[in-house]
């Protein structure tokens, strides 16, 4: 545990010595709120789609869990791989293979850096939002509450967890930074259109809905929108999560290359 | 007690045998064997590409051979590699550390790893760290960046160091400094495996050596023994007095029992020979008359053992010299 914890720790610190990646990381999810908020056209009109159970929503408040699900991909797929990447490049892992440290612990100690900064950052994106909300006169951001934020959070770290190990796998075996974002982008669009980034929440169509509350990240922007919107507990899309996060760690752990 | 420890100096930590290894169609390790035993410093030495890399590569267990056996400190590189590492401290070559991690930390990260581990500020002091602590890895200097590799082998307290191309990039005072570390290192009782190319490197720190060529062991023997196996003993360079013909040189030359090789260039005479071959050649020369000057005899250097013992052993395997140069050091 002492290798774990002194890894962690040295992990964390040259992850926020970095500030392209810290900032990146951290600040995304409050420029994507702000942008889609401020910038898209309509997105402050109230949705006109027959379903009645969305008729007081405008679209901004739909995009919320979408952004959240969009921050999450952004970290696991693109600064988290290529971060091993670029350790696989210049020998880092080769240095650390001299060691009896075994690679899953270094994983898990990137997992748990890469899931406090993405806990951080959408932190302060949903902070700069309510602030927003609260001291603009004509309330830009003025985004509904989630109906249950008790399942927001445990949805949300769940699809933190399950997507960071998807990363791990790209992590264990990417030669080089360009190769993890390479294979990153491959997964990111796909993904994100599963999560709902041009059809958010219950504008999906019902069978798409269903493939998607399966796939990593779709499963994730399902459950953060029921706790957001409904009033249930989306068992099924948690259940999801967490056996994608069971499986891809052990892969990435098992297929883990040092050079 | 067994017959086969009596005739052993000491106890082997690392034996190898029947080593083999190949990278597609390259064979990278042909026909490796070799001991090393407890408390010194032996080389592996050889030109980049002779498989000294995939070697040690194959020691740690950081490669599986594909042929041979391989143990150290009686244990399975492949079988036992947690544990072995625990004992096994390494600084291979095209390791970095992460840019913004600082020399102190990194100290710190990989004590962390082993359970017996030294104290690092000590360590650091030792090797004139201390000030570079806060340093990150990225603004370090070659030799603080090779120094701080040389702690971190260290760090866990190893029975066994295996330190890859250690003065590579070193100025010449950082690498006596160094050369003097790794001797400290030893005489504190840990074993260390040398690979090296620099053949002065070789002769001044090794207790022994093995040349490598092409994936094989050529000649395993102290320094000196391989010198004198070699049969370049002693070089003597002079100058005559007088011109003398270059015929009459040589013939004179001829008579002498233990000269081997003379080279003539200008004015500058090269004779090289057995162990008695100086004091033959001065009495041959002053017998007949010729009178050398500005006299220097010196003792037979590894690097011409080493040029010896190699083309002895691919005249010795037909075809050798008609194969490709395929090996590799690095893949």
């Amino acid at each position: 545990m002492h290798a774990l914890r002194t890894l962690t720790l040295a992990e964390g610190r040259v992850y926020l010595r970095d500030p392209g990646t810290a900032f990146f990381a951290l600040a995304f999810p409050t420029v994507l709120l702000l942008l889609l908020g401020l910038v898209m056209p309509g997105m402050q009109e109230p949705i006109t789609a027959a379903i009645p159970e969305i008729a007081h929503l405008r679209g901004i408040d739909l995009y919320v869990p979408v952004a959240l699900a969009m921050a999450i991909t952004t970290v696991s797929l693109t600064t988290f791989p290529s971060a091993f990447g670029t350790y696989r490049e210049r020998g880092v892992l080769r240095r650390l293979s001299t060691t009896p440290l075994p690679a899953s612990r270094l994983l898990v100690a990137q997992v748990a850096v890469n899931v406090a900064a993405l806990l951080v950052a959408v932190a302060l994106a949903l902070l700069v939002a309510v602030a927003l909300a609260l001291t603009v006169a004509w309330a830009v951001l003025d985004i509904v509450a989630p109906t249950r934020p008790g399942v927001v959070v445990v949805a949300f770290v769940l699809g933190a967890l399950h997507m960071i190990a998807l990363g791990c796998l790209l992590a264990a075996v990417v030669p080089t930074a360009g190769t993890a974002n390479g294979l990153g982008m491959l997964l990111y669009f796909p993904l994100i259109f599963f999560a709902g980034a041009w059809m958010p929440g219950p504008l999906m169509p019902d069978s798409l809905e269903r493939v998607a509350g399966f796939l990593p990240l779709g499963a994730a922007a399902q459950a953060m929108s029921a706790g957001w919107f409904g009033d249930g507990v989306p068992v099924q899309q948690l259940v999801v999560m967490v056996l994608w996060t069971l499986v891809l760690v052990p892969v990435a752990a098992k297929v883990f290359r040092w050079q | 007690m067994p017959s086969s420890t009596q005739d052993r100096p000491a106890d082997p930590v690392v034996s190898v045998d029947g080593l083999h290894k190949r990278y597609g169609s390259t064979i990278a390790v042909d026909d490796v064997g070799l001991d090393v035993h407890r408390g010194e410093i032996f080389g592996i030495l050889g030109p980049n590409g002779a498989g000294k890399t995939t070697t040690v590569e194959c020691l740690t267990g950081l490669r599986a051979p594909d042929r041979g056996t391989v143990r150290v400190l009686g244990l399975d590189p492949q079988r036992d590699g947690l544990a072995l590492r625990q004992r096994v401290g390494c600084q291979l070559q095209e390791s970095e550390l992460p840019g913004k991690l600082r020399a102190g930390e990194a100290l710190d990260l990989y004590s962390s790893f082993y359970e017996h581990p030294a104290d690092g500020r000590a360590l650091a002091a030792r090797l004139g760290l201390t000030s570079s602590l806060d340093t990150p890895y990225a603004k370090l200097s070659g030799g603080q960046k090779q120094r701080l590799s040389i702690a971190l082998a260290l760090i866990g307290n190893p029975e066994i160091a295996v330190l890859d191309e250690l003065t590579t990039g070193l100025d010449p005072q950082a690498r006596r400094d160094t050369w003097e570390l790794i001797e400290g290192v030893r005489d504190q009782g840990v074993t260390i495996v040398l690979v090296t190319h620099f053949m002065d490197e070789a002769e001044r720190l090794c207790d022994r050596l093995a040349l490598i060529d092409h994936g094989r062991v050529v000649a395993t023997d102290t320094p000196q023994g391989l010198v004198r196996r070699a049969g370049v003993g002693q070089v003597l360079r002079f100058r005559t007095a007088d011109p003398v013909p270059d015929e009459r040189l040589r013939a004179v030359l001829a008579q002498v029992p233990s000269v081997e090789q003379v080279d003539v260039t200008g004015d500058d005479v090269v004779v090289r020979g057995g162990h008695d071959v100086v004091v033959a050649t001065l009495l041959g020369l002053t017998g007949q008359g010729i009178t050398p000057v500005a006299v220097a005899a010196e003792r037979g250097r590894l690097e011409d053992a080493f040029v010896e013992l190699t083309r002895r052993d691919r005249q010795h395997r037909p075809g050798a010299d008609a194969e490709p140069t395929t090996v590799l050091e690095e893949v």
